[in-house]
């Protein structure tokens, strides 16, 4: 990167940065978390789902596809994006059919870890129970399109890092949905191996005969809340 | 000096080849139309199913293959828009328009008859495959409702009693149609009772409507006399705000846009009038086409750009034969295409996008993501289109009103615009007014008429609510009627919907979430979800099973969905409800129920069947 570093605050801590960083992708490298699901390092920001919503200068923004500026003041970590941001996964939960008790992904979902850490406790809102398919016409992988949180994970990286476009969106509002090329997992390109299937946040793209063997109380989340490999940065460098 | 013609590929699609054509044929011809540019699929796939009627797979599957594109590419598109088939419509797709001013017209009655007439539910086929019966967001007609889109033919002030005369007359056509499929462009043939919109302009005013018809180029030639720069400070002395709603001032948008570095820059006409209850632009393009057309070629000079489009809603096709007339008579006047008006090295092309239904694409960034062939959904900002918007270029995106303002700016001069409307509002504003009014229509009026002096106009000082601005907008309570409308009081894009009092406010505003939820691109989590769940929340209200708890947390979610949205649809549709229990509380609390909390759904209504069997009397709700 070329050009000067420069600084801005995040709850009142200062934050260095590089021109070209976003605001996430800066607080990322200095040990402030900002909550995010949609969001990955290695795709490009698409401001899905919300979560990262920060008050940038007085105004709500999704800190993913805000570029850092100098001099922005940025609240994180405050109550009231807490219970917004709460409310965001309440709603995800409420949109889909996401039953944790039984769920393959279990203590290494991300959806899961952030209800966890935003202290959700009950349904805030009635749920929409949509009729979603489970496609396991393929071999090795299978969809379980009721856990699907229209993140975009899958279809950025199969195009960006897997070279392939197996995924798409359809429809519109409430109705879009996650859509496979060729319609089916067994006419499309994917494999076991592509990053489309990795970087899933949730249990909706799993690899077959893998399930469950981690067993529960062992898994990610279970040893420590998400976002503590960000946080350990900062609080690592303090040491 | 010869006269130049638009390029090919920007002629009406030609309705011929009819039945018969295969689909590798059809693709093959629309492809090639567009160039076979991928930027151009909307094109491509209109000129498809205008052919075969709807988009298979197999279409789909061709095109993509064609445009060397992954399928899934031209399923995500195609998905989106309200106006292209997925699967198999009937010869004649009935679309009625659902607003709440065209169900205070009866429009619900004339679904009615429809459904009865065809045997068919709304969102059906008939088994002949002759008809589909639709509901569709608002046309653009609020002021001759009951209205109706037949394939591309606008149909207005409808009653129960036409729809046998309607469904008579298509079914007595055979093939190939007696109305041309979506984008149909034209009315040929139709013999149809209604068939016809009547001017829709009720009171002229200083600036756009004036007595003596408009000279084409009279703008153009007071610019060409300026530098270009001088003409981006005279939109700004006029201090010209946009005319869509937001009121972002134009001369500073001009001059951002003209400051980024490009290859090239683009002028782009927002022609997609959404908001329900509007239809002033309707009348500014059918009336005043030059005008804006003036204003877009003035633009294009100060900006530097060659190039214009008109991004025109599906539900004007019927303008499209007019429109591209008028453009013709341009091209054919020096006032368009290469060295204007004798100019040497100022050109300017003109280019008409149609649009397929979807409200969203009035947003800025969404209609130039739709013009590039994708899904209208709305890209984040920063940047903005002034740095980079079609096609990555500086863009600068106007309403029809605002390039027609524009060009008067030019002709009049600033000083003359300024001197009308407010401090802070300049020139006159267009308001489409509707609903329960004698006088409804369009009304060219100075910024800063306060909304008393707007209901005497129209012949409705009694009305009991207003909705200013459409449902994006705020429903304005008889207590603030002294308000001014305004960018800095009242602001409205120019939608203006009146209510008679017995108007049960919460049922418009039920409609209103309906509107937004599907509308809404489904993009981000609390617009996708959000605007579902308010609907919900407002359907336990009007069920009489709402408690106060139930009022607060529709208030935080209401709240949560403005806050953290991406864009101004999920932004603004909380509005209706906030505005509302703001301005009519008491319609709220009429409808509460004292219980510190009511489930979902009854548990007796739920039951009912398994009594009925079980022949018990159940347990009243409340000992239960």
């Amino acid at each position: 990167m070329s050009g000067e570093r420069f600084t801005f605050t995040v709850d009142g801590v200062r934050v260095e940065a590089e021109p070209g960083q976003t605001v996430i992708e800066a607080c990322d490298a200095a040990g402030i978390y900002i909550p995010r699901l949609c969001h990955h390092p290695e795709l490009p920001p698409v401001g899905h789902c919300r979560v990262c919503t920060c008050i940038i200068d007085g105004r709500p923004t999704s800190a993913c596809v805000m570029p850092a500026a100098k001099g922005m003041v940025v609240e994180n970590d405050t109550p009231a994006l807490t219970a917004e941001r709460r409310t965001l996964i309440e709603m995800l939960f409420a949109e889909g059919n996401h039953f944790c008790q039984f769920c393959e992904a279990s203590g290494d979902c991300e959806l899961q870890a952030l209800g966890y850490l935003f202290g959700m406790v009950a349904p805030a809102f009635p749920h929409l129970w949509p009729k979603r398919p489970v496609d396991a016409s393929h071999p090795d992988i299978y969809i379980d399109h009721n856990r699907c949180i229209l993140c975009s994970r899958c279809v950025r990286a199969s195009r960006t890092l897997d070279g392939k476009a197996v995924f798409g969106f359809e429809g519109r509002g409430i109705d879009m949905h996650l859509a496979v090329a060729g319609g089916h997992l067994d006419e499309s390109a994917i494999a076991a191996a592509d990053k489309a299937v990795e970087m899933c946040p949730v249990g909706c793209i799993v690899v077959k005969r893998t399930g469950y063997r981690t067993p529960y109380g062992r898994r990610r989340y279970d040893a420590a809340p998400i976002g503590s490999d960000i946080t350990a940065k900062r609080l690592g460098a303090k040491d | 000096m010869l006269p130049s013609e638009p390029p090919a590929a920007d002629l009406p699609p030609s309705p011929t080849g009819g039945a018969g054509a295969g689909i590798a044929e059809v693709v093959a011809d629309a492809v090639a139309v567009a160039g076979g540019a991928r930027t151009r699929l909307m094109d491509i796939v209109q000129a498809a199913q205008q052919r075969l009627g709807h988009l298979s797979e197999e279409t789909m599957g061709a095109i993509a293959e064609r445009l060397g594109i992954p399928p899934v590419e031209v399923a995500d598109m195609v998905s989106f828009y309200a106006f292209l088939n997925r699967t198999p419509k009937g010869r004649y797709h009935i679309r009625l328009s659902r607003s709440p001013v065209s169900l205070l017209k009866g429009a619900g009655e004339v679904a009615a008859a429809f459904r009865q007439v065809l045997g068919i539910a709304m969102g059906e086929t008939s088994a002949d495959g002759d008809f589909t019966l639709e509901w569709t967001n608002d046309i653009g007609m609020a002021d001759q409702e009951p209205s109706a889109l037949i394939n591309g033919t606008v149909l207005t002030q409808l009653a129960p009693g036409d729809a046998a005369t309607i469904v008579g007359r298509l079914r007595a056509h055979h093939a190939p149609n007696a109305l041309p499929l979506f984008p149909g462009t034209g009315v040929a043939g139709s013999g149809l009772p209604h068939a016809q919109i009547r001017p829709s302009l009720v009171a002229p005013g200083a600036v756009l409507f004036r007595e003596e018809p408009p000279l084409p180029g009279a703008g153009i030639r007071a610019a060409l006399a300026l530098e270009p720069d001088d003409v981006v400070r005279q939109i700004s002395a006029a201090r010209l705000r946009g005319r869509g709603g937001a009121g972002f001032p134009t001369g500073l948008k001009w001059k951002l846009c003209r400051q980024s570095p490009a290859e090239g820059r683009y002028v782009i006409c927002n022609a997609d009038e959404g908001e329900p209850g509007t239809f002033k632009d309707r009348v500014l393009l059918s009336e005043m086409p030059h005008l804006m057309f003036d204003g877009m070629t003035i633009a294009g000079y100060a900006l530097g750009a060659r190039e214009g489009v008109v991004y025109l809603r599906g539900e004007y096709a019927y303008l499209w034969d007019s429109l591209h007339k008028a453009l013709r008579a341009r091209y054919a006047q020096g006032l368009a295409g290469k060295d204007i008006l004798g100019r040497a090295g100022f050109d300017f092309d003109i280019r008409i996008q149609l649009g397929a239904g979807a409200y969203i694409c009035g947003e800025e960034s969404a209609l130039v993501e739709s013009l590039e062939g994708k899904r209208g959904s709305p890209r984040d900002r920063p940047p903005f289109p002034t740095i980079r918007g079609h096609l990555q270029q500086p863009t600068a995106v106007d309403n029809v009103e605002t390039f027609a303002c524009a060009a008067r700016i030019l002709e009049d001069g600033p000083e003359a615009f300024a001197r009308l409307g407010t401090a802070e509002s300049t020139g006159t504003k267009l308001l489409s007014v509707s609903g329960d009014c004698p006088r409804p229509g369009v009304y060219e009026v100075p910024f800063g008429l306060t909304v008393n002096a707007l209901l005497d106009l129209v012949g409705a000082p009694e009305a009991a609510f207003v909705q200013m601005g459409g449902p994006s907008g705020q429903c304005v309570a008889p207590k603030d009627y002294g308000r001014r409308i305004a960018f800095e009081d009242l602001p409205t894009g120019g939608s203006v919907m009146v209510f008679a009092p017995g108007r049960d406010v919460l049922a418009v505003v039920r409609e209103f979430a309906d509107f937004f939820a599907g509308e809404s691109c489904g993009w981000c989590t609390p617009c996708r979800v959000g605007t579902t769940l308010l609907k919900d929340e407002l359907d336990k209200l009007l069920s009489d099973r709402a408690t106060l708890a139930d009022i607060r947390a529709l208030e935080g979610l209401a709240q949560t969905i403005a806050r953290t949205s991406r864009c101004g649809l999920g932004q603004t549709a909380p509005n209706p409800i906030l505005s509302t229990m703001r301005n009519l509380p008491e319609a709220y609390e009429a409808r509460l129920r004292p219980d510190p909390f009511l489930p979902w759904v009854s548990l007796n209504e739920a039951l009912k069947p398994a009594i009925a069997i079980q022949g018990r009397e159940p347990v009243p709700e409340d000992q239960a």
